[in-house]
């Protein structure tokens, strides 16, 4: 049970918190104590709005342990538009659909069940942008 | 006794929003597999949603808050209580809240719980959230009524056990677009469905669960809240009720004297399914969908052991400004992926390992 | 500094070792490495390895088979960097004898990645990628490789086939290596048809779980400059990247392998064009194809059409995974670059199986990669 971890990284996971240089302005997921720009260790958190384009991907046929019960499933880099590139697993969409470019937003889902009686963890997921005729 | 409820500041309703999940389990193919097809012409509803295997009711209530937080438009940290209502909490022992609350940026400065009430949990927590409103101490509250309800493989219930619900963010009556007339709740202790604890899935007393519990839960509290409100069936525009199947609702609107005109919009449940403690208040989030300013609707849940909650809203101007800032309920019920039974057998843990 | 030379080469056959130990392996390796090099006192041991602790429940490696092997009391140390821990050893290996702090070290990879049932395997592996951002949220190993491979066949618009080259040739050079794992051929036929890992790569494109063990000795070189054994390490480069392949703006640029590449070559005064043979680290068939384009021997987007040409066939003009490499020899993660720069030493010393000798090698180079290339150690061996 990776309690601490899973506690620690909370507001990552749920609302994707990454950093933003004082300085130079760049941003990073996940957040970082020193900008890989320009070395400033001015870096206040900063909340990625979580939508992006897919980058590259791949289905997963054999996992880890973990995630054994899963297979397929699909993971995707994703260039999201504040400029910083995420690794995620996609949701609520066929492998075969899966495309480079497609237009991707988080969702928050479970990632795994540390067994029957450890704690679920809850994080992020991307899926296909769901609706683009409503919300912003 | 003044029977009906109000608070005791005007409170309404300034965000709502709904979520119900992807896929879609056919009545004909649980029939296929547990009755070789022969009750094919009498099932209670045509399909019923299904969560992904990545979803439950934490993951459901986020979106549909997130949803509510659209419409509402107000800082998430000023609501000062979560209140999730569901009978399908994944944790026993710690709350779904607290989730919602880290999740939503409601934390640290709120009160966070979960409510049980089989199907009217939701409505429980509305009402929850309503007084924490309405006595001043707090600004806004956030309720949800939320399930992915299971059902016993080949029981009856199985057609129907859904998953979806919808959040409800309740604030000062001057900002809302749906307002409260007022409430009414009638409890009594009546053993018509329940689960006890360690158990996977529930028992119900079949046909006992109508009259003496369906029926009359919702009749009296829908009589003494119009009675109480001085009003008539024909003053309200649309009327949501629970909705385990499709006959229960539509019997109940004409035993009270409503249309199927009134009831057609929030009846959801032939798409989706009885999505448990979701079920009323998703109905009701379709129904806000369409709502005209002016409008009066009448909200009656139900949850067995057992309870009704009535609601009368009255909608005001904001309600067209909202409206489409998030998702529509008929979005997500149209949105629909169709498995089959053993993957939602996979998914939903039907098959026990050990 | 000091130049350096290898004279000792050991090596176990790379297999699933279910009768040896990790410090069995280890040992095995060493004391051949010794006998080898004619030397019977070492003052260092530098011992490359990734997951002994994961998987074999054994950290402190270095004491350990310092004592095993006969020189217990010694300097010894283990050196982790994920899939390229070997080459790392070898670094520090060289980096004593040439510093004169040292003047008769061993660097010794060893893997036993078969102790515990294969999923333990695969979590440990997948150690090597970053844990709160990769690993734990759903991503093998393979995964990693498999998100570089998709961008690549991308940007480049070629079809999967095309990979196929690199895997079948390594294979065809294990037939003739006795320690090698595969010692067969595979085909066009089976690689389309090979189960799927992580789309798309499939387990024809990716190397084995392994044990083995491999060593080497190094010594100053004006001591044994001349002798037919004395093999000059002209340069041995390390440089890191990201950890998280997502943090890399071009995730199919090997940027780690470009900087050890570029490092080497200018401290072996040399360039792509004077290598004579390419150990690289072909744990997946991309990574074949980018370690290739990082240490510019073909142009990014052209390696496969080169590849396909026979460029990098045994008898082409520069060929690679000459003994099998990570997917013909076998994998065995801390070992790896031990063995890769003990199979470059052995085709200078002109030792290599009479079918993939390489003829007239004067420069060998080397290439180890750790995790999805954020450690990279290239090395450049001569006569
Ligand atoms: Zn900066």
């Amino acid at each position: 049970m990776d309690i601490p971890r899973y506690w620690r990284l909370r507001n990552q996971r749920y609302r994707l918190e990454g950093s933003r240089c004082k300085e130079c302005g760049s941003i990073c997921f996940p957040p970082r104590f020193l900008c890989p720009h320009c070395k400033s260790a001015e870096m206040e958190p900063y909340e990625l709005k979580g939508r992006g384009k897919i980058y590259s991907y791949t289905i997963i046929h054999q996992a880890p342990d973990i995630f054994d019960k899963n297979v397929p499933y699909t993971v995707a880099l994703i260039d999201l538009e504040e400029g910083a590139r995420i690794t995620a697993q996609l949701t609520d969409i066929d492998p075969d659909d899966v495309s480079i470019g497609m237009p991707v937003e988080m969702v928050i889902r479970k990632i795994y069940e540390d067994g029957e009686n450890g704690p679920i963890q809850y994080g992020y997921k991307f899926r296909p942008i769901l609706f683009t005729d409503a919300g912003s | 006794m003044n029977r009906i409820m109000k608070p005791l500041k005007p409170v309404g309703i300034i965000g709502y929003g709904a979520y119900v999940p992807a896929y879609r389990l056919s009545a004909k193919e649980i029939s296929r597999v547990w009755r070789n097809g022969q009750d094919r012409n009498y099932l209670p509803i045509k399909q019923k949603s299904v969560p992904g295997p990545d979803e439950d009711t934490i993951t459901m209530s986020i979106e549909a808050s997130k949803n509510a937080l659209l419409r509402a438009e107000i800082d998430a940290d000023r609501i000062r209580a979560v209140w999730v209502g569901s009978e399908s909490h994944p944790y026993t022992v710690k709350p779904s809240g607290t989730v919602l609350a880290q999740v939503l940026g409601i934390y640290p400065d709120t009160v966070a719980g979960d409510l049980e009430f089989a199907c009217k949990a939701g409505t429980e927590a509305m009402q929850a959230a309503i007084g924490f409103v309405g006595s001043g101490m707090a600004e806004y509250a956030l309720a949800l009524g939320t399930d992915t309800a299971q059902g016993r493989p080949g029981d009856a219930l199985e057609y129907t056990a859904a998953a979806g619900g919808a959040a409800f963010i309740l604030g000062p009556a001057e900002q809302a677009a749906a307002v409260l007339e007022g409430s009414y709740s009638f409890v009594t202790d009546t053993p018509d469905f329940f689960r006890r604890a360690y158990q996977h899935y529930p028992e119900h007393g079949n046909r006992f669960t109508g009259d003496l519990a369906y029926f009359l839960h919702i009749r009296s509290a829908v009589n003494t809240l119009m009675e109480e409100l001085n009003l008539q069936p024909n003053d309200f525009d649309a009327v949501v009720f629970h909705q385990p199947n499709v006959k229960f609702p539509r019997k109940k609107a004409e035993d009270l004297g409503f249309t199927t005109d009134q009831l057609k919009d929030g009846l959801l449940v032939d798409y989706v399914g009885n999505t448990y403690a979701g079920s009323s208040v998703l109905g009701f989030t379709a129904v806000l969908d369409k709502a005209r300013p002016g409008d009066r609707i009448l909200l009656a849940s139900f949850g067995s052991g057992a309870g009704s909650d009535a609601f009368s809203f009255v909608i005001h101007d904001k309600i067209t400004e909202i409206q489409s800032k998030a998702p529509q309920t008929m979005q997500y019920v149209r949105r629909e992926k169709q498995i089959d039974y053993a993957s939602y057998a996979r998914w939903r843990k039907k098959i026990r390992m050990q | 500094m000091r130049k350096v030379a290898i004279i000792g080469l050991g090596q176990t056959p790379v297999r699933e070792h279910w009768d040896y130990s990790i410090r069995q392996l280890a040992v095995q390796a060493l004391t051949e490495a010794m006998k080898d090099a004619g030397r019977s006192n070492l003052d260092a041991l530098f011992v490359g390895n990734m997951l002994s602790g994961a998987l074999a429940e054994q950290e402190h490696l270095g004491a350990l088979i310092a004592d095993y092997a006969g020189y217990a009391g010694i300097e010894a140390v283990k050196i982790e960097a994920a899939c390229a821990s070997g080459g790392a050893a070898v670094r520090q290996a060289v980096l004593a004898v040439a510093s004169g702090q040292v003047d008769t070290a061993a660097a010794v990879g060893v893997e036993k990645l078969t102790e515990f049932s294969g999923k333990f395997t695969s979590k440990g592996l997948a150690t090597a990628a970053d844990a709160d951002y990769e690993a734990s949220i759903g991503l093998s190993f393979a995964a990693l490789n498999a998100l570089m491979m998709q961008r690549y066949m991308y940007e480049y618009k070629v079809p999967k086939d095309d990979f196929a080259v690199f895997p079948i040739n390594a294979h065809h050079n294990a037939r003739f290596n006795p320690n090698a794992m595969f010692q067969y051929d595979i085909t066009l036929r089976q690689y389309r048809k090979a189960k799927p890992i992580a789309d798309p790569i499939n387990l024809l494109d990716s190397s084995p779980i392994s044990d083995g063990a491999a060593a080497l000795i190094i010594v100053p070189l004006d001591k044994v400059k001349g002798q037919d054994n004395a093999v000059e390490v002209v340069a041995c480069e390390m440089a890191t990247d990201t950890l998280d392949l997502a943090n890399r703006k071009n995730a199919v640029w090997l940027k780690a392998a470009e900087k050890s590449s570029k490092k080497a070559y200018s401290v072996a005064g040399v360039g792509p064009g004077d290598i004579d043979l390419f150990e690289m680290h072909d744990a997946f068939s991309i990574v074949s194809v980018l370690s290739l384009e990082a240490c510019g021997f073909s142009e990014a987007g052209q390696t496969l059409k080169k590849a396909n040409e026979g460029y990098f066939k045994i008898d082409g003009q520069l060929p690679v995974s000459t003994m099998g490499g990570l997917k013909g020899r076998g994998h065995p993660v801390g070992a790896t670059g031990v063995y890769q720069i003990l199979e470059a030493a052995m085709q200078i010393r002109q030792e290599a199986p009479g079918n993939i000798q390489v003829p007239d090698v004067r420069y060998a180079m080397a290439q180890n990669i750790g995790g999805s290339g954020a450690t990279i150690v290239t090395t450049i061996l001569s006569k």
